[in-house]
């Protein structure tokens, strides 16, 4: 496993490159490239349909662009993840990628215990010791404040907040060098996003995580992105360091998105 | 001393041989020939043929007979019998335009060049006990007209022709033959439509009443049912063409759905297939409205998650032999798993026993 | 019969079940397709094993079938008695003496030598089958080496009973490589797959084929701290007295008074005739 290996620094871990992907004539998402730097948090920000989610979708390889290159460092070369046989694009999505999704029942298997889930990353990346991987779920349960007695009880039996917990513990057990988010605090009441943000910032510090965080929420990427993307009907409008797209917008729509005339 | 059972051929010849009786029945009545159940059950008949997979009127009656009226047993005879024929060669497609019908409706048109032919249905019989069928048999007689000149067009072509209907590309491919290879995923549609032809009755009918009922719904009209004889013609590689050998009685199905098209592609109707041995209505139809839900993928629809829109789970399910054996497996002997099973259940219950005990 | 073939089935029949062997073989606990056929016995009865049976039999064998590790039961008495009629082949019911050995549910105590074969009867041939319905996902996860799952459940059962909760069809890991079902053997027999003979399986329904060449790796999955136990009831047999075999336990009278006997008869009857006692049999004397 080489799940820790730091990138040589003048190579960015992950370079998007011209990804498009159209519906038909309806675009989802156009031309888009960025580079993502090791340790850096990406927030991508826009109405719904403004063609995040599909450029998320692409990025993670759960949907085929039309054209473009998403680029990862791998042993310290770009390869273009889209064009990976799929042993290897799955051994990619176990080890070095991780995916949260909006919906903590899409992200966990139900029927398992948290334990399990958290456990199964471990597994399946070859950890035969019971007791040692009990330990390590046992560990990130309590990273995510999850009591240890909830340990053994399946995620069906937790709250919506406690149910997302679970499945960021599950996703970055193993340690990924890069985390792939979808409105991780969606749907989830306003204090439970709060706890959830807390708790994410905290883990972000901590692990030095590199992440691509999709959201409509634009208090999520205050608080967790050091870069944003905005985007509106498939195309990015304007993207620079956090601080200074929401403070100092210069796009009419970031400006429209900022003062909160939006309805997003 | 304690003796193991033993005694199971003896068992077995016992059995069959009071199995034999029992099928017999009174033996003071008359007994059932081959021949009263070709032609008197043969609907029994057809369907046995059509699931068995072997077009032969005679030996799927002898199988009725000999199953004592249990048709998935009879059609497990008859396919027990099929997979040891020799294979000769392939029949050419049979044109089904060239139908002698007995019956053919469309429920799309009103009139269409052929006519609409009722034929011997239940349809509109009211549905009352005859008793006079229990009485002395009867010899009915039906009127008789001329039978229609010239080949019956289909129905669909009338669509066709005006570009309203999806059009099925012709192929001279030979089809895959799931009896002679293993059933791989993702099956194509000749596959598909062959293990339909071949599948239970009773499971298709509730797949396509799923569909009806918004399980994958594709609003279906019978385009054109049709029952009838048609030539079976072979190519003989000495002559150089193809000869008729015979005459078969099918049942096809051609609904007409619901429409593809965007605003690049004009809409189209789109279509389902069934084509069964013998009169089988019923089974041709529900055929239809799977086929039809089985092609999401191909006429870009999304997957709704019905249970009729799976190919796998349709295909791996649809068999009555595959179903019925594996189901009543589970009444052979599993003493050595259940036994695996009850020390196992002990030992877990010795485990919280005693961690009940240690806690008090 | 002379209506049929040698063994039942045709030999261009034959032929394609002999090349899904040798596959199979050559990839061991890989599960090969292959195009079962109709058989004259239900799908899940055997007709796997029969098939891959007809293909491997030759006019000189000796065969034995045994279910729940018995000659008798109705079923190997039946299956015995289609390849007498087919094959017109020898049959005994020692295990040493057959050259092949048709088994549903066990295998025999005997150890079996270089130059015998045993065929499987496999109702499910997919161990990933119960967690993942989806046989176009399951050949995947197979072809990726993806077990994981395998282990989640395996962990599950830790977590909630204390133990690995099964008890028969224990999974086992092929040359490191595939994960195989060893079909519904009781899990004290898995340590005899490591075995001196050529083992097939056959699945006819599920239409797979798959294969142990003699002295193949066989590891039964479990983790380091909680290593597999191939335990079984600990009694000795009421008949023979034996305590290294498989036990059925059977209940003698209204009371529920039970009885344990090896599930093995050819070994039990083996060990009787070689002057060892069990219980019973000391009472009676």
């Amino acid at each position: 496993m080489n799940m820790h290996a730091t990138p040589t620094p003048d190579t960015p871990l992950l370079s998007v490159r011209g990804l498009t992907r159209t519906y038909g004539a309806r675009i989802g998402c156009a031309d888009v490239s960025f580079d993502l730097w090791p340790g850096e948090v990406m927030g991508i920000v826009g109405e719904s349909g403004s063609g995040k989610s599909t450029l998320l979708s692409c990025m993670a390889g759960h949907l085929v662009p039309d054209t473009g290159e998403v680029l990862f460092d791998m042993g310290g070369t770009l390869r273009d993840t889209l064009t990976l046989s799929e042993p290897d694009r799955r051994r990619l999505g176990r080890t070095d990628w991780a995916f949260v999704h909006q919906h903590a029942r899409d992200g966990l298997r139900m029927g398992v215990s948290a334990g399990g889930n958290v456990g199964e990353r471990l597994m399946a990346v070859g950890a035969r010791h019971y007791g040692d991987i009990r330990a390590r779920a046992a560990d990130w349960l309590d990273r995510v404040e999850i009591a240890a007695d909830r340990m053994d009880d399946r995620p069906t039996a937790f709250s919506g907040g406690m149910q997302q917990r679970l499945q960021i513990a599950r996703n970055l057990v193993t340690g990924p060098r890069l985390v792939f988010m979808d409105e991780p605090t969606g749907g989830l009441d306003v204090s439970v996003q709060a706890r959830l943000l807390d708790l994410l910032r905290g883990l972000v510090r901590e692990m030095g995580l590199s992440a691509i965080i999709v959201t409509h929420d634009l208090a999520v990427v205050r608080l967790l992105a050091d870069r944003l993307m905005v985007m509106k009907d498939g195309r990015v409008v304007e993207q620079g360091l956090t601080d200074q797209v929401l403070d100092d917008p210069q796009h009419g729509y970031t400006q429209l998105l900022v003062s909160s005339v939006l309805q997003v | 001393m304690y003796v193991a059972v033993k005694g199971g051929a003896r068992a077995i010849a016992n059995a069959h041989a009071w199995l034999a009786e029992e099928r017999r029945g009174d033996p003071t009545l008359p007994d059932l020939t081959v021949a009263q159940v070709r032609e008197q059950m043969a609907l029994a008949v057809n369907r046995v043929m059509a699931e068995g997979s072997l077009y032969d009127p005679d030996l799927a009656a002898l199988a009725i007979k000999q199953a004592r009226g249990d048709l998935i047993e009879a059609i497990f005879l008859i396919r027990a019998y099929r997979t040891t024929l020799p294979r000769f060669g392939a029949s050419r497609p049979i044109d089904t335009a060239a139908m002698a019908c007995d019956r053919r409706i469309s429920a799309t048109f009103k009139d269409v060049p052929g006519g609409q032919v009722l034929g011997p249905t239940f349809d509109y019989t009211h549905r009352l006990l005859d008793f006079a069928l229990a009485a002395e048999g009867i010899t009915p007689d039906a009127p008789r007209a001329p039978a229609p000149a010239g080949p019956v067009p289909h129905v669909t072509g009338f669509l066709n022709r005006e570009g309203l209907i999806q059009p099925e590309p012709e192929t001279d491919a030979t089809p895959p033959d799931l009896t002679r290879e293993p059933l791989e995923l993702p099956a194509d549609r000749a596959l598909r439509l062959q293990a339909l032809a071949r599948a239970d009755e009773g499971f298709l009918l509730g797949l396509a009443y799923s569909t009806q009922r918004g399980y994958a719904r594709n609003h279906a009209f019978v385009g054109e049912l049709r029952i009838g004889a048609v030539a079976v013609e072979m190519d003989i590689p000495e002559l150089g063409f193809a000869i008729e050998i015979g005459e078969i009685t099918v049942t096809e199905c051609e609904t007409v759905n619901q429409f593809t098209g965007s605003k690049t592609e004009p809409a189209q109707f789109t279509r389902g297939y069934g084509l069964v041995f013998g009169q089988t209505e019923r089974k041709s139809i529900a055929m239809a409205l799977v086929d039809r839900a089985l092609r999401w993928q191909e006429l870009g629809e999304d997957f709704v998650g019905a249970p009729a829109q799976d190919a796998e789970f349709v295909l791996y399910h649809a068999d009555n032999i595959q179903a019925t054996g594996f189901l009543e497996h589970i009444k052979l002997p599993h003493y050595v798993d259940f036994q695996s099973e009850l020390e196992l259940i002990r030992k877990l219950r010795r485990g919280v026993e005693a961690g009940a005990e240690g806690t008090e | 019969m002379t209506d049929y073939n040698f063994a039942y089935l045709d030999e261009q029949t034959k032929r394609m079940i002999r090349r899904a062997i040798l596959k199979a073989l050559a990839i061991p606990g890989y599960q090969v397709p292959f195009a079962s056929r109709e058989m004259p016995m239900p799908y899940g009865w055997g007709t796997g094993g029969v098939q891959v049976m007809a293909a491997t039999l030759v006019p000189e064998d000796t065969l034995k079938v045994i279910d729940q590790g018995a000659d008798d039961t109705t079923n190997a008495v039946s299956i015995r008695s289609f390849f007498e009629r087919t094959a017109g082949v020898a049959v005994t019911e020692a295990t040493a003496e057959a050259t092949v050995i048709q088994t549903r549910h066990r295998i025999p105590e005997t150890p079996l030598t270089e130059g015998q074969i045993l065929v499987y009867q496999v109702p499910i041939p997919e161990p990933l089958r119960f967690l993942e319905p989806r046989e176009t996902e399951t050949r995947k996860m197979h072809a990726l080496e993806e077990y994981g799952l395998m282990h989640v459940k395996l962990y599950e059962d830790i977590a909630r009973h204390g133990t690995i909760a099964t008890a028969y069809a224990y999974p086992v890991k092929v040359e490191g490589r595939y994960v195989m079902d060893p079909s519904p053997i009781p899990k004290f027999d898995n340590p005899k797959l490591d075995s001196a003979a050529i083992q097939l399986f056959g699945a006819g329904r599920e239409q797979r084929i798959y294969a142990l060449p003699p002295h193949t790796r066989v590891v039964s999955l479990d983790f380091e701290d909680h290593p597999f136990d191939p335990s079984r009831a600990d009694h000795p047999c009421a008949l023979c007295g034996a305590t290294d075999s498989y036990l059925d336990e059977v209940i003698t009278d209204d009371a529920g008074t039970r009885m344990f006997l090896c599930s093995d008869t050819d070994y039990c009857a083996g060990r009787q005739a070689a002057g060892h006692m069990g219980a019973a049999q000391a009472g009676a004397a």
